[in-house]
């Protein structure tokens, strides 16, 4: 079937297998920050926003997304380097895989929750495996760019 | 590995509705599609609703109104459906994985498929919810829970008295994001309780035995030992069946106790 659909800002007018799944779909167009991690929609490695929300692409029909905005990480990669960073710094990161998934759900939650208790966080990102890390180190980089706040300086959305 | 040979948005229920009617067995009204890929199905027509204006939450002449195309997370968030019934919508699902699948999984989905693992049944048995099919009308949940999946009708919404009623929500699982290993959900109206107890592993069904004991005011504990007592419970992967009754006997327990202390509030 035919679609359009728009990442990151690129508009993309494309024929496309019926039961392609967005997964597929931005990867094959060069997203490959998106994750392929169980494709059961159980752990979160692809998660994408379409209009604004995150969702896992491994079990998002591409037709659905017809006529929608997907932003992947490379569509907020300044944002995303900014949390990066506070990652780096906390040893957050062993492997890597489960980032770009991650990042997405974070930054999701700092645009949907104001100010979110421990507990909040802690349910906004459960569905968001890391197999190496214990969440320990991503927890505290976490808790560091929320007190930080540095999206206000950076002037990001 | 599934296969979809045509995938159609159709314009309004009538289309849907005509579509589903040219093969049953092969078409397959689109949910959330979070378990599409564990299954084999080969799919003729893959009949996708999201454009019929089904993702509404209203309050409506006395009911409370969900589109079969809400997400979960739209439970969970909102205000009139957080507001509600001691926000157990939301907490049944808030266990459910993470975020971003509760933003594809749907009541419809969760629902119609009466899967025996799903929280949001067993909240919404415990609320005397009924759903609103395509051709067979308004039918009670626990008479629509009852009846074998066929793939023949379209569920539009789910529907909940408004009627100010308390209620509890209790699960156990072997792990924050899993499936539960019990589930269970009590509610109470002017002294009148429902018991509903899911993940048996089997279908959430209702213990009129652990209701009568609460309207009887024997207590919580003696509902939630009725509760094991009157059902049938199974073993699977994540429990066996005597643990899974006794799991019953102290969630049930739980449950009515939580909803005991908030008629007292």
């Amino acid at each position: 079937m035919k679609v359009k659909i728009t990442v990151n800002g690129m508009l993309y007018n494309k024929h496309i297998p019926n039961d392609m799944m967005l997964l597929e779909f931005l990867r094959k167009y060069g997203y490959v920050s998106v994750k392929r991690g169980c494709d059961t929609s159980n752990c979160g490695l692809c998660t994408v926003w379409v209009e604004g929300k995150p969702v896992l692409s491994c079990s998002y029909p591409a037709a659905r997304a017809d006529g929608k905005n997907v932003t992947t990480l490379e569509g907020v990669k300044n944002e995303a380097a900014s949390f990066g960073r506070y990652m780096t710094e906390q040893g957050a990161e062993q492997c890597g895989y489960c980032s770009p998934g991650f990042i997405m759900a974070v930054l999701a939650m700092r645009r949907e929750l104001t100010n979110p208790t421990e507990e909040e966080i802690s349910n906004y990102l459960a569905g968001n495996l890391c197999r190496c890390s214990g969440y320990a180190g991503q927890t505290r980089a976490l808790r560091a760019w929320l007190h930080d706040k540095p999206w206000e300086k950076e002037g990001q959305a | 590995m599934y296969t979809i040979k045509s995938y159609v948005f159709p314009e309004s229920l009538e289309e849907a509705d005509e579509l589903l009617r040219r093969d049953c067995r092969s078409s397959a009204i689109l949910g959330g599609c979070c378990w599409l890929k564990m299954g084999h199905r080969r799919i003729r027509w893959a009949i996708d609703l999201t454009r019929l204006g089904l993702d509404q939450i209203e309050v409506k002449d006395g009911w409370l109104e969900l589109g079969a195309s809400v997400t979960l997370h739209q439970l969970e968030t909102h205000p009139d459906v957080t507001s509600r019934f001691d926000g157990i919508l939301g907490e049944s699902v808030s266990h459910i994985v993470g975020v971003p699948f509760r933003n594809c999984a749907t009541v419809g989905g969760s629902v119609f498929s009466r899967f025996g693992f799903s929280d949001l049944t067993c909240a919404l048995l415990a609320l005397d919810a009924t759903v609103v099919l395509y051709r067979g009308g308004e039918v009670p949940l626990a008479q629509f829970m009852a009846t074998p999946i066929s793939f023949d009708d379209i569920l539009l919404k789910v529907r909940i008295r408004d009627d100010g009623r308390r209620a509890a929500y209790q699960s156990a699982r072997r792990s924050s994001t899993d499936f539960p290993t019990m589930a269970v959900a009590v509610s109470c109206l002017d002294g009148r309780w429902t018991v509903s107890v899911g993940a048996r592993p089997a279908r959430a069904v209702r213990s009129e035995q652990a209701a009568r004991c609460l309207n009887d005011g024997l207590g919580a504990a003696a509902a939630g030992q009725a509760a094991a007592e009157e059902l049938t419970y199974g073993t699977d992967l994540r429990a066996g069946a005597d643990y899974r009754r006794k799991l019953a006997a102290v969630l049930v327990r739980r449950a009515a106790e939580q909803c005991m202390e908030e008629n007292k509030g």
